[in-house]
């Protein structure tokens, strides 16, 4: 039997091209494997090839969404693949949308088996779970051993035909559709183990999780916007120059709060960002590129707005955990609610 | 960040590039920006166009504060 012919769909900083400053790399496909196709080639064995790889810069997919999926889609389906395999893309949170987005499109679009894998908590897995496999892999790239070996036998196992096995045999996110099987004892027997285990404050599994609708409905809008206190969060990690309380470029451990008090401008000399998820440049010549406060303190001395608060609140939203942005944002919106603020511009990058 | 700020009672615009990855994270109002390194500029420019954009952007943003939703809204610059 002939190979199963693989397309790979990888990022500018898996392809060795460059990290944040390729970001907006146009998409252009090579014959062979790259980067991480190498070991998820080699896992194939003889039953399947990487035949090409299409690469494409994570900025440039995200902004340019529709375009790009158009592009990428017409460069895999140039080389007849059987598979298509995206990523992984572990917890970055813009290759996840491009590995989701190309996936989905593919076996929408062409009608191939596609896979992808990232971390859970990367906003790509959400968006895309119910529409494509996405095997669940650890944060980083330090995971990628354990994710070609979870990746490569589902995914042949999806050209095949096989019959695919519910979310917790497979490796998938769970997608929401329910896999049919005969259990070997009776749920009776099985609900009674499993309050024994509660009692005895034992681990236990339930079959039936609840779903997990977190959305917080919207408050009610601002009646008069020229007499409101309007506050400035970031994810996009703008900081003091020099960045005073060491905000981490990724995996951010805290936020910083900074006064604002009097100042009309963020310049290249007074403020930076610590972000290392995006190219930096445009952000440390000027702030207010990611942090508007020049506008909205013009608007202030207006009469625009109200007032912008005296404080900003800053974190890096690169690979920080959904629970610790979590926490961040309830300590920021429990100060800003007592420092009387009436309304929030967020602005991430 | 956004909906636990929301959860704590303000009403919260979300200014971003990624669209898709603000609704899948719960922003209630949202308003497009203009690329991921600079949302609310663009080099390209000259300073007094940039600001301009940012203007936009910042009226856009103060004007989805002002209305009422009742579910994920994005505000798109006309």
């Amino acid at each position: 039997m002939a190979k199963i012919r693989v397309v790979h769909y990888i990022n500018q900083f898996f392809a060795q091209i460059g990290g944040e400053e390729k970001a907006d790399h146009k998409p252009e496909a090579r014959e062979g494997f790259v980067g991480p196709g190498m070991a998820f080639n080699a896992a194939f064995g003889d039953k399947a090839e990487i035949v090409a790889t299409v690469i494409c810069g994570d900025s440039y997919f995200n902004e340019n969404l529709e375009t790009a999926t158009k592009e990428v889609l017409s460069m895999i389906s140039s080389y007849k693949p059987d598979l298509v395999i995206a990523g992984p893309a572990f917890n970055a949170g813009r290759y996840g949308m491009a590995c989701g987005t190309v996936a989905a499109a593919v076996k929408e679009q062409l009608g191939i088996p596609a896979v992808t894998g990232m971390y859970i908590e990367n906003p790509g897995a959400d968006g895309f779970k119910t529409k494509v496999h996405i095997i669940a892999t650890k944060n980083s790239a330090a995971g990628m051993k354990d994710a070609v070996a979870a990746m490569v036998p589902f995914a042949l196992k999806l050209v095949s035909g096989e019959k695919i096995g519910s979310s917790a045999e497979e490796g998938y996110i769970p997608n929401g559709i329910r896999v049919n099987f005969f259990e070997e004892k009776r749920g009776s027997e099985r609900a009674v183990d499993m309050l024994l285990k509660k009692l005895k404050g034992e681990p236990y599994v339930t079959e039936f999780p609840m779903p997990d609708f977190d959305r917080v409905p919207p408050n009610k809008a601002i009646k008069d916007i020229t007499k409101a206190k309007i506050a400035l969060v970031t994810s996009g990690g703008i900081v003091p120059k020099g960045n005073p309380d060491h905000i981490e470029s990724s995996s951010a451990s805290k936020y910083g709060k900074y006064d604002i008090n009097g100042i009309t401008d963020l310049t290249e000399a007074t403020y930076e960002t610590a972000h290392g998820g995006y190219d930096p440049v445009y952000a440390n010549l000027d702030a207010d590129r990611v942090l508007p406060v020049d506008v909205l303190r013009e608007y202030e001395t207006q009469g625009k707005i109200g007032s912008l608060h005296r404080y900003f609140y800053t974190t890096v939203g690169n690979g920080t955990s959904v629970a610790n942005s979590k926490a961040y944002a309830l300590a920021i919106g429990k100060e800003l609610v007592a420092d009387g603020v009436d309304a929030v511009i967020l602005t991430s990058t | 960040m956004v909906k636990e700020i929301e959860r704590a009672g303000l009403p919260v615009v979300h200014i971003c590039t990624v669209v898709p990855i603000s609704l899948t994270v719960g922003a209630n109002r949202i308003v497009p920006a203009v690329a991921i390194p600079h949302p609310l500029g663009n080099p390209s420019l000259t300073p007094a166009e940039e600001k301009e954009i940012r203007s936009k952007l910042v009226d856009k943003a103060l004007i989805a504060l002002s209305t009422e939703v009742t579910d994920q809204t994005v505000f798109e610059m006309s």
